[in-house]
């Protein structure tokens, strides 16, 4: 007969804890508060799924989920060619290496908030560098406390700068991986540069982008502490994205029942979105 | 078609070259004739690599031509001199079919889809890979993908040059033997001039006609491999060719006649240049025989290893390993013996530089 060895549980009991503590439990928490209605006092009524649809139908759950997947669809639109682009202009060997690397890799290093607070100074219209630039030098009407178009480019443009380096630095290195043979034989083959990089390059990057684009997709998406250091959402609800939207019924309304659905929702969509980029992205790979 | 002349060519991967050590190539001069199939072989190191890549473009030689035809190629890149180059390990397009693959070089060059397929229909048919030619080339064994990597090489009929570059390295033993010999018949069947660089005598003498040995960024010797194997020009070819390689024994030469260990040796002639002095003995272990009637140089056997075929014997005479190759009877550990070298094929060498001439003696 074949013994059973209970010891394994020894070794899986910590994760399982660990994981338990940082997501599974904090999550039924919310799940708990998404079915159900409360006055205060720790007083709670059952409510079954009457958030979940509430929040479903809202028009401002809408436009806020509207305005989150413009911003993500923007952010990989630019960021992904761009980080590429970027990659394949830096030096592959020398000096300018190290220089370029630390170069790209330090607007990652600056913490959210403080992103969020430098933009903010640096578009004031009449003190900061660019705010200043644009309105008194150019004499182009530029204010994101008022303009919502200003408020859109800015933060995008903030994006962009302090994340486009990711895509860089995970471009940059499926390129330096790619052996010298390659550029040789296509050089043989009598290869255009674009045939280089279409069948070359891009297939080699192929395994790194597919995690620069996941997350990408999955920071964008989720984004909060710079838009809202920035804008705080406006002008008006302009730039209020869902995490910003979130964040004012839970904690601005105290709606506990409406915001632990929504976060579920949030979730779920996230979740789904993520599943569907890695599927279509893989979906060639075991194909003959 | 073309030949290849090699003018010479210095290559050196320092900027300010001060002495010969510096240089990568010391200085070749070498014609390739059209439609020959020649192997570059040489110990990892030597230079072979970086001679195949001057003469495919892909580097620029320090000094020195390339000339295809008589007309300088030097300054042209890879692209123009119209030349095929296998690598080492297996190139190819990931993303595209087998068929796609083989089509690559003809449709960069803009050739009528008519003329690709007939092409590349005729390259699978040699390299018997035509039920593979819808597959994701990704997909394929290392050894199906080096196949496609020289199916890219064979598939333009105007090349001027095939080079391979020890591109058996990634295959599976039982089919690197496969592989050679199709690379033997593709040659005779499409004629083109092929070059193979490796650094495997087996597969240097099985594929080619003319073998270049080279050493420390110098050609040593070219000859077909007969000549390699039996008349090595420098004591380097006779180790690097031949398993175990040419016994090389120190000498004395004294009035044209040569002494080892105080005994006289006889040469296959007369030795060239004047001047005694020491020089080395070189003699293949296949012409060392068991000595039957007590003449010849005394040695004492120390090791003997059966190797199938023959017998490898391995014994010490005047303090020097001598090997040599018997076949049937064989001496045992320890046995006092006399070596009797074949007269016809020993020769002298001053200086590593072949130095006897043939012909002569008794």
């Amino acid at each position: 007969m074949k013994t059973q060895n209970q010891r394994a549980w020894l070794f899986v009991t910590p994760v399982l804890l660990l994981v338990a503590f940082n997501a599974l439990i904090p999550m039924m928490t919310v799940v708990n508060y998404s079915v159900q209605e409360t006055f205060g006092d720790n007083l709670f009524f059952w409510e079954g799924l009457g958030w979940f649809e509430q929040i479903l139908r809202s028009e401002r759950f809408h436009a806020a989920l509207g305005r989150q997947l413009f911003f993500t669809v923007m952010i990989l639109i630019i960021e992904v060619p761009l980080g590429v682009a970027i990659a394949l202009a830096m030096p592959k060997k020398g000096f300018w290496v190290p220089f370029c690397l630390v170069t790209m890799a330090l607007p990652m290093l600056i913490p959210w908030n403080v992103v969020g607070a430098m933009w903010n100074i640096f578009t004031l219209p009449d003190i900061g560098l660019l705010g200043y630039f644009m309105n008194h030098t150019l004499g182009i009407s530029y204010d994101m406390t008022q303009n919502p178009v200003a408020a859109w480019v800015t933060i995008i443009v903030m994006d962009v700068w302090h994340w486009t380096s990711l895509v860089v630095l995970l471009a940059y290195a499926g390129l330096v991986s790619i052996p010298n043979a390659y550029y040789q034989a296509a050089e043989i083959d009598g290869a255009s540069n674009w045939a280089v990089f279409r069948f070359i390059q891009l297939p080699k990057m192929k395994t790194v982008l597919t995690i620069a684009v996941l997350l990408r997709f999955m920071d964008s998406f989720n984004i909060y502490t710079e838009p809202f250091v920035l804008t705080g959402g406006g002008p008006g609800n302009s730039t209020t994205l869902l995490s910003i939207d979130l964040v004012k019924i839970a904690l601005g309304q105290f709606d506990l029942g409406p915001a632990a659905a929504m976060s579920l929702i949030y979730f779920a969509i996230t979740l789904f979105a993520s599943w569907l980029f890695y599927t279509l992205m893989t979906m060639n790979d075991n194909k003959s | 078609m073309a030949q290849i002349k090699l003018s010479n060519l210095r290559h050196s991967y320092s900027p300010n070259p001060s002495s010969d050590a510096d240089y990568a190539l010391k200085k070749i001069d070498l014609t390739w004739d059209d439609g020959g199939a020649y192997a570059l072989l040489g110990p990892s190191g030597c230079g072979k690599s970086t001679l195949l890549n001057i003469i495919s473009g892909l580097l620029v030689p320090s000094e020195g031509q390339i000339l295809f035809n008589d007309q300088d190629v030097t300054a042209l890149p890879p692209a123009k001199r119209n030349i095929a180059q296998v690598f080492q390990f297996p190139v190819i397009y990931d993303t595209m079919t087998v068929y796609d693959n083989l089509a690559f070089p003809l449709r960069n060059r803009g050739r009528d889809e008519d003329i690709v397929k007939q092409r590349v229909m005729a390259i699978a048919e040699m390299l018997e890979v035509e039920d593979m030619l819808t597959t994701r080339a990704a997909n394929l064994s290392p050894d199906n993908k080096q196949k496609i990597s020289m199916g890219r090489g064979l598939v333009r009929q105007d090349v001027n040059v095939v080079m391979f570059d020890e591109p058996l390295t990634v295959i599976d033993p039982h089919l690197k033997w496969k592989l050679r010999s199709k690379l033997k018949e593709l040659h005779l069947r499409v004629k083109a001039t092929m070059i193979y660089v490796t650094h495997d005598q087996t597969e240097a003498l099985t594929f080619a006609d003319q073998v270049v040995v080279m050493q420390e960024g110098e050609v040593v010797q070219i000859g077909t491999p007969v000549e390699l194997f039996e008349r090595p020009a420098h004591t380097f070819v006779g180790h690097f060719i031949g398993s175990p390689g040419m016994n090389v024994l120190p000498c004395d030469v004294k009035g044209g006649a040569a002494f080892f260990g105080g005994e006289k040796v006889e040469l296959e002639g007369a030795v060239q240049g004047t001047g005694d002095g020491a020089a080395e003995i070189g003699i293949r272990p296949e012409f060392v025989s068991i000595s039957s009637n007590g003449s010849g140089v005394a040695a004492t056997v120390r090791k003997v290893s059966d190797i199938g075929r023959h017998k490898v014997v391995e014994a010490v005479a005047h303090d020097q390993r001598v090997h040599a190759i018997l076949e049937g009877e064989a001496p045992n550990h320890g046995d006092a013996v006399k070596l009797d070298f074949k007269q016809t094929q020993t020769r002298l060498y001053k200086d590593g530089w072949l130095a006897s001439t043939p012909g002569g003696g008794a």
